[in-house]
């Protein structure tokens, strides 16, 4: 019989962009178990909201993550307005969309350089970071902010973009697309990424789903499950198309995510070309009183922040679920079987976010 | 603004893992596990999807109360049971992967539950 060793692998390992912990039950170089610990990060920011009024939880909630903070203060927003029954204005629905996609788009290249340094493709993890810049200068020159944006608000958007940027933002996709065309090519056609990247880290449709995958991870097993298709903010109104793959290996979730980025696109600039007049906010009065569970698509999949009110200035509870924290079980899934060399990209390949799954 | 429907039933702790074999067997994904404390008690919802329709079931249990694990049936459930025990302290009983209170590090034990229960103080 094979004697087994426990390797311990992080919480820091020059792949990890945040601190994850995994005991790697091994048979010499085969991973055998795993065994996940968190717990470095945590911060307790649901916790926070016995001290922060609902109004001002919006800014604990975008700092959630350093990446996509948007979507997280939106997600947030929306669920205290259904408890509120606010009707928000239109052009602050598709603002709202406008802004997630570009912190998709933003959120994807980061993993997608971040995917390429983990195995040594060090070129293409600084191209896709040049373009990254440029995503980021659209959300800073239209919020303030290139990290935490803070335009989301109860009742709308702080900030309008009007329609004469809106066409140069418009016409600046041309070009990024382009870009990243060049980029995800190499992504996907290069034989040595193929090579590294094909049949590591299979997780089949039926485990996936029922380990409760999501995103990224869930499309590239063949699951077509995307909250944007429940029509939230503005999404109900726009042409999406669910990118699948079926291989459920790394080189699979790379592909669904390349894809994304181009769906991204299209869904900014359909908005852009639709988006109607009007105000961003409205004026909110008020505490909530009830309970919603707000759901929405993170660039690593379904978000749900849960919110329950008792009609004070202060929630009885704030849950945020990330999609990394649900990511989990199907990572150990993956891991078992593989080759010790092939768990810093496996793990890469879940796009992990320590810091949004400890909160 | 499209309004999702979220249907939530309370369920008996007896009832439970019933319940869930049941969104199981009609082919539901698990979404969440999610506590809240109220005073001595706490509410914990099980949230289920399918095809994008949104199914919540609750139990309410008083302090002290163990809960059955429903990671027979979702294996991925084990990181919301873990978190629930770790943040709440809401003893579960029979996880498929249980880390005994070392999923989340916390210095405060049990920091959004009430006082720690007997028999497990540091």
């Amino acid at each position: 019989m094979t004697r087994q060793i426990i390797i311990p692998f992080g919480p820091q390992h020059p792949v990890f962009p945040e601190p994850i912990h995994l005991d790697l039950v091994l048979e010499d170089e085969k991973v055998v178990d795993v065994i996940p610990s968190i717990g470095y990060i945590h911060r307790g920011f649901e916790k926070l909201v016995e001290k922060r009024e609902f109004p001002d939880y919006v800014y604990i909630a975008e700092r959630t993550c350093g990446i996509c903070s948007f979507i997280h203060g939106m997600t947030y927003c929306q669920g205290i307005e259904q408890v509120m029954n606010i009707e928000v204005p239109e052009r602050a629905l598709f603002l709202r969309t406008i802004w997630s996609e570009y912190s998709r788009l933003h959120s994807h290249l980061l993993w997608l350089g971040c995917f390429a340094d983990s195995f040594g493709f060090e070129n293409l993890f600084m191209n896709a970071w040049r373009i990254r810049e440029r995503i980021l200068d659209v959300l800073e020159q239209t919020t303030g902010g290139r990290v935490i944006q803070g335009a989301c608000k109860i009742g709308g958007v702080r900030l309008d973009i009007d329609n004469e940027k809106l066409g140069r933002m418009s016409n600046d996709l041309d070009s990024i697309r382009e870009e990243i065309d060049v980029l995800t090519t190499i992504f996907l056609r290069d034989n040595s990424i193929k090579h590294r990247l094909k049949d590591i880290g299979v997780l089949q449709k039926a485990d996936a789903y029922q380990m409760g995958a999501v995103g990224p991870v869930a499309r590239a097993s063949g699951l077509a499950i995307d909250i944007r298709k429940t029509g939230y903010a503005a999404y109900g109104k726009l042409d999406l198309e669910i990118a699948t793959e079926h291989e459920g290996d790394s080189y699979a979730r790379c592909v669904v995510r390349a894809r994304e980025l181009f769906t991204s696109i299209d869904l900014i600039k359909q908005a852009i070309r639709t988006i109607p007049d009007g105000p961003v906010d409205i004026k909110v009065t008020g505490a909530p009183d009830g309970e919603y569970f707000s759901r929405s698509e993170q660039p690593r999949g379904e978000l749900i922040h849960y919110v329950k009110g008792n009609g004070t200035k202060f929630l009885v509870r704030a849950r945020i679920r990330t999609p990394t924290l649900t990511n989990i079980p199907p990572l150990v899934k993956m891991l078992q079987g593989c080759e010790l060399a092939d768990v810093p990209v496996i793990v890469l390949s879940i796009d992990p976010c320590i810091g949004c799954a400890e909160r | 603004m499209t309004i999702e429907e979220q249907l939530t039933t309370p369920v008996e702790i007896g009832n439970l893992i019933g319940r869930v074999e049941q969104f199981r067997n009609e082919g539901y994904r698990l979404v969440q596990i999610g506590c809240t404390a109220l005073g001595d008690s706490y509410e914990i919802n099980y949230s289920f999807d399918k095809d994008y329709g949104f199914r919540n079931i609750r139990i309410t249990i008083k302090e002290g109360t163990e809960v059955p694990s429903i990671s027979g049936m979702y294996w991925g459930a084990f990181i919301y049971e873990n978190e629930m025990h770790d943040l709440f302290g809401i003893r579960v009983r029979g996880m498929n992967i249980d880390f005994k209170g070392t999923l989340f590090r916390t210095t405060i034990k049990y920091p959004f539950g009430n006082p720690v229960p007997k028999g497990e103080e540091q």
